[in-house]
């Protein structure tokens, strides 16, 4: 590999919470060259989770969401509204679809995520929310008694779920799960979700897919893989995601789910090589985190993008200032609690660890009542790696411990 | 001394700045945060630290 030009820039593809918080700890950390955030949306770093709930519910703005500025970051360069294309890990080059092809010392992929969508005709009415834009689309069309059919029922199509309802609209959500938010919670609790979101007047069709999108112009009805057809005005798509993995093609970073990175959020290459001047951060980064074992995954929690960030930004200003640091601050071990909320109604979720790694008999009550205020706590092998906390915050805490210390 | 604010009319309760600043934030018995406005500069690391991961971002250090 060629060596980069010292005087180029570090430049962050990705200009969400990720790209920030690693060009934050770039500075934080010593790093006073130049940085360069690179980002395909419009507008500067934002806050996400409110746009399904508390936003959405009010007036969508990015004034609302904005993340604050810190003075650290005035000399920060940001270039938004220009999508990457691709990259060159060898000539250290960055080309952007204005047709600029830019140097860089040290790269950080932070491109995050893009929602996935069903394969329909595009007519209007139908929504997919991940940016402030999108949210600002479906915002003007939840009007009170609006007929919503909400696609998925994974954490983001539920708190839709109830926060259109909240707004006068009438609300279904069609799902091939059996119950909402299954795999994360479990059956257990995902049972007691669904009677609560049918209590709130949710109607819930699982195990059932989209098999059209009816309308000419826009949406009039959706059709069921049994048959049925729902009326309706406006179809919310929570279908999962896809990682912006595309301009990353023809380098040899391992992209097979998302970018691998090692413990110190260094891109890792199909031959097992970590890159020092290569870093991933957010929800495209697959990592593993000791606290549990040592195996790669992406985490789609809240708190990823800040950690990782934090994380790869240290570990970058110690390689660049060449000062004898870079192995001590490697080694140092990286293991962030992976922890999310979720508000639907007045029933607020707080988790913390990975619950989805466990199966449904290692589940259990571990205070209060399920069908009141809980705390459930997720086992592995014997071993607490999971809590959920209904309606209960102060009393995770203890436990939120216990995972913590798991790692050690 | 660092001057910090809570906008309680954004504040969940969830909590996340408990840990990283135990001196300054709590939740109480009822699961409402409780936090002391002042902290020594020694702090800076750990408040800041809070204001990251503050879901609804609704703290913020007074310079």
């Amino acid at each position: 590999m060629a060596e980069a030009n010292p005087a180029a820039p570090v430049v962050i593809v990705g200009a969400a919470m990720g790209g920030l918080r690693a060009a934050e700890s770039l500075r934080r950390s010593g790093y006073t060259g130049a940085i360069r955030v690179v980002g395909e949306e419009l507008h500067a770093p934002y806050n996400r989770p409110p746009l399904s709930k508390e936003v959405l519910a009010t007036d969508v703005t990015h004034e609302a969401v904005a993340f604050p500025s810190r003075a650290e970051m005035g000399d920060v360069e940001w270039m938004l509204g220009v999508r990457a294309t691709a990259v060159d890990l060898d000539a250290h080059t960055l080309t952007t679809d204005d047709g600029n092809v830019q140097e860089w010392r040290a790269l950080v992929i932070a491109t995050g995520l893009r929602a996935r969508r069903l394969d329909f005709a595009p007519i209007a009415g139908r929504h997919v929310v991940r940016s402030l834009d999108d949210a600002m689309a479906l915002r003007a069309e939840l009007i009170p008694s609006a007929r919503v059919v909400v696609v998925g029922s994974g954490f983001l199509g539920c708190e839709l779920s109830a926060t259109a309802r909240k707004l006068g609209c009438s609300v279904t959500i069609v799902t091939p799960s059996a119950e909402p938010m299954i795999r994360p919670l479990g059956d257990l609790v995902a049972k007691e979700m669904r009677r609560r979101l049918t209590e709130e007047g949710v109607q819930i069709f699982s195990g059932v897919t989209v098999a059209a999108i009816n309308g000419e112009t826009s949406v009039e009805s959706v059709e069921l893989s049994d048959g049925r057809v729902i009326e309706a005005d406006v179809v919310i798509e929570s279908v999962g995601s896809h990682c912006n993995i595309e301009w990353l093609e023809g380098t040899n970073l391992d992209v097979s789910d998302g970018v691998l990175a090692d413990n110190a959020m260094r891109a890792v290459t199909t031959d097992g090589i970590a890159l020092d001047d290569v870093y991933v951060v957010g929800d495209i980064a697959r990592f593993p985190n000791p606290m549990f074992d040592d195996v790669p995954r992406r985490v789609e929690h809240w708190n990823i993008p800040t950690d990782t960030g934090k994380r790869a930004g240290a570990v970058l200003a110690a390689h660049l200032a060449d000062d004898g640091s870079f192995a001590d601050v490697v080694a140092k071990p990286f293991a962030p609690v992976p922890s999310f909320w979720s508000n639907q109604f007045e029933i607020k979720l707080q988790a913390y660890g990975l619950l989805g790694l466990v199966s449904d008999d290692d589940i259990r009550v571990l205070e209060g009542d399920l069908t009141d205020q809980a705390a459930v706590g997720y086992y592995r092998d014997g071993r607490l790696v999971g809590v959920l906390g209904i309606g209960m915050k102060a009393a995770l805490l203890p436990y939120r411990k216990q995972i913590a210390e798991g790692g050690a | 001394m660092i001057k910090i604010e809570v906008d309680m009319n954004q504040c969940q309760h969830y909590g996340q700045c408990v840990f990283e600043a135990p001196d300054n934030f709590k939740l109480n018995d009822d699961d409402k945060l409780e936090y002391v406005a002042e902290a020594p500069d020694s702090e800076r690391d750990n408040i800041e630290a809070a204001v990251d991961v503050c879901p609804m971002q609704a703290i913020r250090i007074v310079e």
